[in-house]
């Protein structure tokens, strides 16, 4: 009974994992691809990573991308824990429930309601569409992630920290980043790096709010399939891959070392 | 000299009408929603006093602490630091520093970091705060640990520091919320003595809160027991047990019978309490008890004598049978009920290792106990 019940594990886990990684594990094989056309197998080459740093276009919706993200993560992780702040502290103000439902309700708009509704507000204001526009219309969607994440972090937190620092004689604002932000501070990156990734996919937001000279990688990547796959954006996919799989592994890495040495210290401790 | 308990005191401002207090609460109420945790309370501390606030949870103690901190405002009422009015005074601006009952420890700091933040925060040059943070750590015997952080430190290294951060800005006023309520048992005995040591030896006020009326006991000079958000007694340790005011203070320290009855005869001294079976008592301090007035007789276990032998030239004998016994080592626990029903605790220190004559369950026994043994309650 055993054997026959691990063996169906197996199967369901290789089946599962198949499901979800075949796909990228072709398109990974394929970006080495000799041959031009993506779905025939010509032998191995790196040529199409060569073509891919010479496309100038492509380049540039890189370094458009990597820009917003990195603006718009920043500036969203700032606005994102003030919301949490506010929505932990403050929590007998008028009207909270109404604005803690409103924070959040980005999370679960339609990407294509938010981009049109943004798409509005900036033709209303006359706003000229471009960076800026899709830089805060990122900063917009991907506030409410953050607060959430900080949110959760600061349910837990233990407010006679705060109330220990003051006692000593440290105001407000230096009790908040003397002793709560590097105390939520970890939380606060994980939303940072999750707005970035979010800002770094999006493509739907995008292409409602961006304007000329201000093409994204996605809506790059996107437009040209639409033409015909070619081996080239097989390379610029591979290559995301890797700088996500890169940024998720060293953190999760890291954060097993540190509860190891946690787990190690307390052990230390408790033994004298 | 004659006093109550078996400790002469010779710290005792709170007796002297010519001592100035030095943190007085007017007539505070705290009210959090339609809670009152706080009712119309007025408390006078004196300085170098170490003091308790005993009571229940709920009952308002960790309340007044906070305002005394300035983490709660009263709702109405005034507090007084040495005669400064605290209202509207932040909790960074006060001489007063807190050690909290989750200890509080900045967990991405080390040991010394906690110990000098509030050196810091003072502007206090480099070198002053090294040598002050050593002092600390000295004091509460942790060199070794300087570079710890808090979590790879034990439960009694963690309160430790605690302490030496909540006294190395050498505050005139320091808190302690239920300073030992995490340790176990011989530990806090033993942190007792060192905190009743520290106090000493800094020469600071401690206000104390807790609801282990022992940990009170041994280390407050003066206790206030409260309850619903009003005191019910303050006083020093002997007074508060030898001599409670009501009911519910005589229950709420260590154990007690409480004999319920009217006063049948009322002299100037003396009076004779009348059971409801008729049982009398005769008592020598019987306070403001009139007359005809219904009262409790309150009596500690420890002052009242068993023996198997009617006691001859005893004030007040009553006979029974021994319900139950405990052994306990340093003292037996018996249980007696009397003729009425009513069971008697009483208590006899084991001053010797060979009893001749020991006592067994449901055997005749005698009470009996002196006419100023006890207490008449009217409260």
């Amino acid at each position: 009974m055993n054997a026959t019940w691990s063996r169906f594990n197996i199967a369901s886990i290789v089946l599962g994992f198949a499901f979800l990684y075949l796909p990228i594990v072709l398109l990974i094989i394929f970006s080495f691809n000799e041959s031009k056309l993506v779905t025939v197998w010509a032998g191995f080459s790196t040529k199409w990573y060569g073509e891919l740093f010479r496309n100038q276009s492509l380049m540039d919706a890189a370094w458009v991308t990597a820009r917003v993200g990195v603006l718009s993560a920043t500036f969203a992780t700032i606005l994102g824990t003030m919301a949490a702040l506010a929505l932990t502290r403050y929590t007998r103000f008028r009207g909270r429930v109404l604005f803690s439902g409103m924070v959040f309700a980005p999370l679960v708009m339609p990407e294509v309601i938010t981009g049109l509704s943004l798409l509005l507000l900036f033709v209303a204001i006359g706003l000229d569409r471009g960076f800026l526009t899709v830089t805060l219309a990122h900063i917009t969607f991907s506030m409410c992630f953050v607060a959430v994440v900080v949110q959760s972090r600061l349910m837990t937190f233990d407010r006679s920290l705060e109330e220990a620092a003051m006692d000593l004689g440290a105001t407000p604002v230096k009790t908040f980043f003397q002793i709560t932000l590097p105390v939520i501070l970890p939380a606060v990156i994980s939303g940072w790096m999750l707005a970035f990734t979010l800002s770094l996919d999006d493509l739907v937001i995008a292409s409602f709010t961006s304007g000329p000279g201000a093409t994204t990688l996605p809506m790059k990547i996107y437009s040209q399939v639409r033409l015909g796959v070619t081996p080239e954006i097989n390379a610029a996919c591979t290559i995301l891959i890797a700088i996500v799989a890169t940024g998720v592994i060293i953190a999760s890495l890291v954060n097993k070392r540190r509860e190891v040495q946690r787990l190690r210290d307390e052990q230390a401790a408790n033994r004298g | 000299m004659k006093s109550l308990g078996s400790i002469r005191r010779s710290f005792s401002p709170w007796t002297d009408p010519a001592a100035k207090p030095y943190i007085v609460f007017e007539n505070v109420t705290k009210k959090f929603g339609d809670f009152t945790a706080v009712n119309n309370l007025s408390l006078t501390i004196y300085e170098r006093e170490f003091f308790a606030l005993l009571g229940a949870s709920g009952c308002g103690k960790s309340t007044l602490l906070r305002m005394l901190a300035g983490f709660d405002e009263p709702t109405s009422g005034r507090i007084l630091l040495d005669g400064q009015d605290m209202r509207g005074i932040p909790p960074y601006r006060r001489p007063v520093n807190m050690m909290f009952q989750s200890y509080a420890l900045f967990p991405h700091m080390s040991v010394e970091q906690n110990i000098a933040f509030g050196l810091k925060q003072e502007g206090m040059p480099k070198a002053d705060i090294d040598k002050r943070v050593a002092d600390m750590l000295k004091l509460v015997k942790l060199e070794q640990f300087a570079k710890r952080k808090p979590h790879q430190l034990s439960g009694g290294q963690r309160q430790r520091v605690a302490l030496a951060r909540s006294v190395a800005k050498r505050p005139k006023v320091l808190l302690l919320d239920e300073p030992l309520g995490a340790l176990d048992k011989k530990l806090r005995e033993e942190t007792q003595f060192e905190l009743m040591d520290l106090q000493q030896n800094l020469g600071l006020t401690f206000v104390v809160v807790t609801h282990d009326q022992e940990e009170a006991m041994t280390m407050a000079d003066r206790i206030a027991i409260l309850d619903k958000g009003q005191v019910m007694q303050v006083a020093t340790p002997a007074e508060v047990y030898e001599a409670p005011v009501s009911r519910f203070v005589a229950g709420f320290v260590g154990n007690v019978n409480m004999l319920e009855g009217t006063v049948a005869e009322r002299s100037e001294k003396t009076a004779t309490i009348k059971g409801a079976s008729g049982a009398e008592i005769r008592v020598e301090n019987a306070g403001d008890a009139t007359a005809g007035s219904t009262v409790a007789f309150a009596i500690r276990p420890e002052k009242i004598k068993v023996s198997s032998k009617k006691p001859d030239g005893a004030a007040n004998v009553m006979e029974g049978e021994i319900y139950d016994l405990a052994y306990l080592g340093d003292m037996t626990v018996y249980h007696v009920r009397l003729a009425d029903g009513q069971v008697v605790k009483a208590s006899a220190l084991n001053s010797s290792r060979i009893t001749e004559d020991p006592l067994s369950w449901n055997d005749k026994a005698w009470i009996s106990f002196a006419p100023d043994a006890g207490v008449v309650l009217t409260r």
